[in-house]
């Protein structure tokens, strides 16, 4: 591992609902390396999400700084984010977000109309196992299989970033694990940062290092001595 | 295609019911414009077209028995362009296979080449040859209704003699667009007829050898009218001239003007409705939509697309819709535009038509419906947009509901909860409420707007026939004659009674103001012929003075007690003035009223009578007709049941077509506004309605919230409809007004109704379809969905 793709010094974000002020995150230091698997786990409402958000430049910070290589993110305009979205960020959510009125491979390549250097859609589409499953809608691929279509939209634009929220969290063990393999081996084969949000205390085994998350802050860091390979978590 | 765009068509082709029923109601707003305002204009470009080509005369005049050497000093006259000296003589017809006698009109043409004014545009055979007595050409509706064509014959009575014409061609002359009957209130093509005759033999046949009685001018642009009809009039009083006049006073001119008016009135009212209530759905439906794409927009922006980019696909999926609407409504409007003009056409028999498309109308109604749904989309693309990537795609927060009376009302406690819940989300949106509610009242409004008419026209009807006109015929007589002549007219087979009346032709003027008109004399105590007062009273004329029609005294700015200066035109334009005594109610004509013995007076020649008002016993009607047919001291008979048949008919099929499209339009909006809106309100709650499906509640009780909003909204419209179309109703009444016809404002209940029976059967259609996809809700599938 090499120089930090991401540091996040001093990072909060409060939200406000009505009179009522929320503290997602309450000073996050944060370093993570280009190539690494980080886990991010902890329960509900302790600020990963929000964490992952900001990374994302889907969110913005209250105070505090996130610098992706040497663009500071909290400085960025509403354009500039969108541009580093576009560039450099692949997203991974829950419920998949395929839209439902394009097929699998139509789905991958919206993302190749508007980035720099993509790869082929029918290339993405084959890393994840679904090179036959291409003509289908949303609609007619099982959870897992949109889940794995998302990975292949995330990755097809080759970001140097994949954030991915509860990726398994909606999918039974057997389907979560085929998703893991699809991640690791992007993560391997392709070099591309990962941060994970998993409420699942298993998938911590294929991180390099597990960041736990209490209440707005980083509980704990874990680096794992050796990492599990996808296919032998189980849970 | 990027990928966009296919996410784009293959979005219009998921929602093609929505995008339909908007285009629908986008088309119907264009549609009645390009109707309504096409027609109007087709109308009038092919009246002008008309009138230039055939040469239509602008002044007018008649007089006794004038030498045609006046002729050259006419010409003379500055302004004028072309000069038609003729002879037009009221005659008697007997029709073949008619038992009552038709009356007609002999015009005479130059002997050679072709006239000055008024050419005829000739259909079908060929015109009467120079000087041949027995020869005619008709005109085409008077043809038509005694199928007739070159060869056939007929008899007149023409000057005491009976005379057999045989026709020799079909013609159209822009003199006689409308033609109308001596006596009558509207054309009738079967019992009055214009026929044309070589000059020599007409003038031959009224002993009018060398004279005239008639002029029609042709005027250069720019010219003077007034001056002209003031000369005109002073080279023609010393024969017994009653007055020159423009286009404005010759009666098929005005007709038809009546006609246009009333399209035009229509026109105004009409299309500018349809037009906004097809806006304001538009806009409200495209909000509604995009506003339901919220987490699509949320999750484009996460992949990397500008809000640029995400605000152009949705106004390019706004726009599709629009073209789609224009598209519709174009191609029906120009098609049922065309077919409309098409069947006013032959209603007015102009021998050709020009439609014209107007550009411009598209435009208009295009340009109007895209940017109001732009602006609805517009708003919420926005809203959406400017929404931070990752709160988009989050579903909206929870709606904040409040309680309707500061902390839940004890008496709401007899409503279910799900009534509540029905309401509170009434309450919680009340522009959306209220412009839903507006909405279905405009179909009110517009349905009882197109179907008041009948109302008062049998109103109409009712008063003009049986109120004031209650005579079975009307004798006119071919000049004005003694009173001894009405106990001629008693003697008369069948005739029970017979009441006289004069009519004399004048021009009224009250400072700047007036009007070319008709006194009519009714004797004391009449009773076949009657006046109204305003609240449709029978009133008895007084010994002195007028008594004046509401338009003629709004025309005139005449109140009871005022002077009024009087010209006489029958009697060597001697101006006399007069009191006016009371306003009364007329719907036809330019109505003024005098009794007989003061109308005499005023003439100063003695008692003479115009014709007579008849009662007849209905048994001994041929024989009425047998004898009037020979008597040469009639010039005509008009019959009331034809008259008021036919005036029905004329009016009725006028406006029928116009009632037809827009209540099939009102029925298209009342499906769009209510059906759009319950399906939004489906997508928009599908979760909620799946859960209380999950807690246990029926199909019947989830769908009974939707369509519980959907009641109370459809219930609050109709109240608020019909007081919108008393509104609308009124203001086509007051365009409709002319120098013709007033129609009386009436609206009956059973109108309003109708009206709201129909648009609540609409919003029950529509509410029952949307029902059967509540009954489809996938449980499963909308709850697994991310909250």
């Amino acid at each position: 591992m090499t120089a930090p793709i991401f540091v996040a010094e001093a990072l909060t974000k409060v939200y406000r609902s009505g009179d009522v002020e929320i503290w997602a995150l309450r000073g996050i230091d944060l370093e993570l390396f280009e190539g690494e698997m980080a886990v991010f786990l902890g329960p509900s409402g302790s600020g990963k999400s929000t964490l992952l958000n900001i990374m994302g430049g889907l969110d913005q910070a209250s105070s505090g700084k996130v610098r992706f290589r040497d663009t500071d993110l909290t400085a960025c305009t509403e354009n500039q984010l969108t541009r580093y979205r576009r560039d450099h960020v692949g997203f991974i959510f829950q419920f998949y977000n395929l839209i439902p009125s394009l097929t699998a491979w139509e789905n991958v390549s919206l993302v190749t109309e508007i980035s720099r250097n993509p790869m082929n859609p029918g290339e993405a589409l084959e890393m994840v196992g679904l090179k036959d499953r291409m003509t289908h809608f949303p609609a007619q691929l099982s959870g897992g299989e949109q889940q794995r279509v998302a990975i292949a939209r995330a990755i097809v634009k080759r970001p140097e970033v994949m954030l991915c929220d509860e990726p398994t969290g909606a999918l039974d063990s057997k389907t979560g694990v085929l998703v893991l393999e699809a991640l690791s081996r992007v993560n391997t084969e392709l070099g591309t940062t990962m941060a994970l949000i998993t409420h699942n205390a298993a998938i911590r085994q294929i991180a390099h290092r597990v960041f736990s998350f209490h209440d707005g802050r980083i509980a704990e860091a874990h680096v794992n001595e050796r990492r599990a390979k996808a296919s032998e978590v189980v849970w | 295609m990027s990928m966009l765009d296919r996410k784009l068509l293959r979005d219009l082709a998921r929602m093609w019911a929505q995008v339909l029923a908007i285009a629908l109601v986008m088309a119907c707003g264009v549609a009645t414009i390009v109707i309504a305002i096409g027609a109007y204009r087709s109308l009038e470009e092919t009246r002008a077209a008309f009138y230039e080509r055939y040469r239509f005369g602008n002044v007018f005049a008649s007089a006794t028995r004038a030498p045609l050497h006046l002729r050259e000093r006419i010409a003379r006259l500055p302004g004028v362009s072309g000069v038609e000296l003729r002879v037009v003589r009221p005659v008697l017809l007997d029709m073949p296979g008619m038992v009552e006698p038709a009356t007609g009109m002999a015009v005479s043409i130059p002997d050679s080449g072709e006239p000055a004014v008024n050419r005829l545009y000739l259909r079908t055979g060929r015109l009467p040859q120079p000087g041949r007595t027995g020869e005619v050409a008709v005109t085409e509706p008077f043809a038509l209704a005694h199928r007739m064509e070159p060869g056939s014959t007929f008899v007149a009575l023409m000057n005491g003699r009976k005379q057999q014409l045989t026709v020799t061609g079909i013609v159209l002359s822009p003199e006689y667009v409308y033609s109308i009957g001596p006596g009558d209130m509207m054309p009738d093509q079967r019992r009055f007829g214009v026929f044309f005759m070589s000059g020599a033999a007409l003038s031959g046949l009224f002993d009018m050898d060398g004279a005239f009685n008639d002029v029609a001018l042709r005027t250069q642009r720019g010219a003077n009218l007034r001056a002209i009809v003031d000369d005109l009039d002073r080279i023609l009083r010393p024969y017994g001239g009653s007055g020159a006049h423009d286009r404005t006073d010759q009666v098929s001119h005005s007709f038809l003007d009546n006609e246009l008016i009333q399209l035009r009135a229509m026109a105004a009212v009409i299309p500018p409705v349809f037009l906004f209530v097809a806006a304001f759905l538009v806009n409200m439906i495209l909000s509604r939509l995009i506003t339901l794409e919220r987490e699509v927009i949320g999750l484009l922006k996460a992949i990397g697309f500008g809000p640029t980019a995400i605000a152009w696909h949705y106004v390019k999926l706004t726009l599709l819709v629009v073209v789609i609407g224009l598209a519709i409504g174009a191609l029906s409007g120009n098609w049922m535009g065309r077919s409309l003009t098409r069947l006013y056409a032959e209603f007015f028999s102009f021998p050709f038509l020009i439609f014209r498309q107007s550009l411009d109308l598209y435009v208009l109604a295009g340009g109007v419906t895209a940017v109001a749904a732009l602006a609805g989309a517009a708003r919420s693309i926005w809203s959406v947009v400017a929404l931070p990537a990752a709160v988009a795609m989050q579903p909206p927060a929870p709606t904040r509901y409040r309680t309707f009376f500061a902390g839940g009302a004890a008496y709401l406690r007899f409503l279910s909860q799900l009534t509540i819940m029905a309401l509170r989300h009434l309450v919680r949106w009340p522009v959306r409420t209220l412009l839903t509610t507006l909405g279905t009242s405009l179909s009110v409004a517009l349905l009882v707007t197109a179907l008041f008419s009948f109302d008062s026209i049998d109103f109409m009807i009712d008063t003009i026939y049986f109120q004031v006109e209650r005579q079975n015929a009307t004798i006119t007589f071919s000049q004005d004659r003694s009173p001894r002549a009405i106990a001629a007219v008693e003697r008369l087979p069948g005739i029970m009674r017979a009441e006289p009346f004069r009519t004399t032709g004048v021009i009224m003027r009250n400072g700047h103001r007036e009007r070319r008109l008709a006194i009519s004399a009714v004797p004391d105590a009449a009773d076949l012929g009657r006046i109204l007062d305003v609240g449709l009273r029978p009133v008895e004329p007084p010994a002195v003075g007028l008594l004046v029609s509401e338009r003629v005294a709004a025309l005139l700015s005449l109140r009871v007690g005022d002077k009024v200066e009087v010209e006489l035109l029958q009697k060597d334009h001697r101006v006399v003035t007069v009191p006016v005594t009371a306003i009364v109610q007329s719907f036809v004509g330019l109505a003024v009223y005098m009794r007989s013995d003061a109308l005499d007076r005023l003439l100063g020649e003695g008692p003479r009578v115009s014709g007579a008002r008849v009662s007849i016993d209905p048994l001994r009607l041929p024989d009425l007709y047998r004898t009037v047919k020979v008597t040469p001291a009639v010039a005509s008979i008009a019959l009331q049941d034809a008259s008021r048949q036919r005036f029905r008919e004329t009016i009725e099929q006028n406006i029928t077509i116009m009632t037809t499209v827009y209540t099939a339009l009102a029925v298209i909006i009342t499906f769009g506004v209510v059906y759009n809106s319950a399906r939004i309100q489906l997508s928009e709650r599908a979760r909620e309605l799946a859960s209380l499906r999950v807690f246990g509640f029926t199909r019947g009780e989830v769908s009974g919230v939707l369509i519980t909003e959907l009641g109370v909204m459809v219930f609050l419209a109709q109240p608020l409809g019909w007081v919108l179309g008393y509104l609308f109703s009124w203001s086509v009444v007051k365009g409709f007004e002319s120098d013709l016809f007033r129609i009386p404002f009436v609206i009956n209940t059973a109108t309003f109704a109708f009206s709201s029976l129909v648009v609540v059967a609409v919003a029950a259609a529509s509410a029952l379809i949307v029902r059967r996809r509540v009954d489809r809700l996938d449980l499963v599938g909308v709850l697994k969905t991310r909250e």
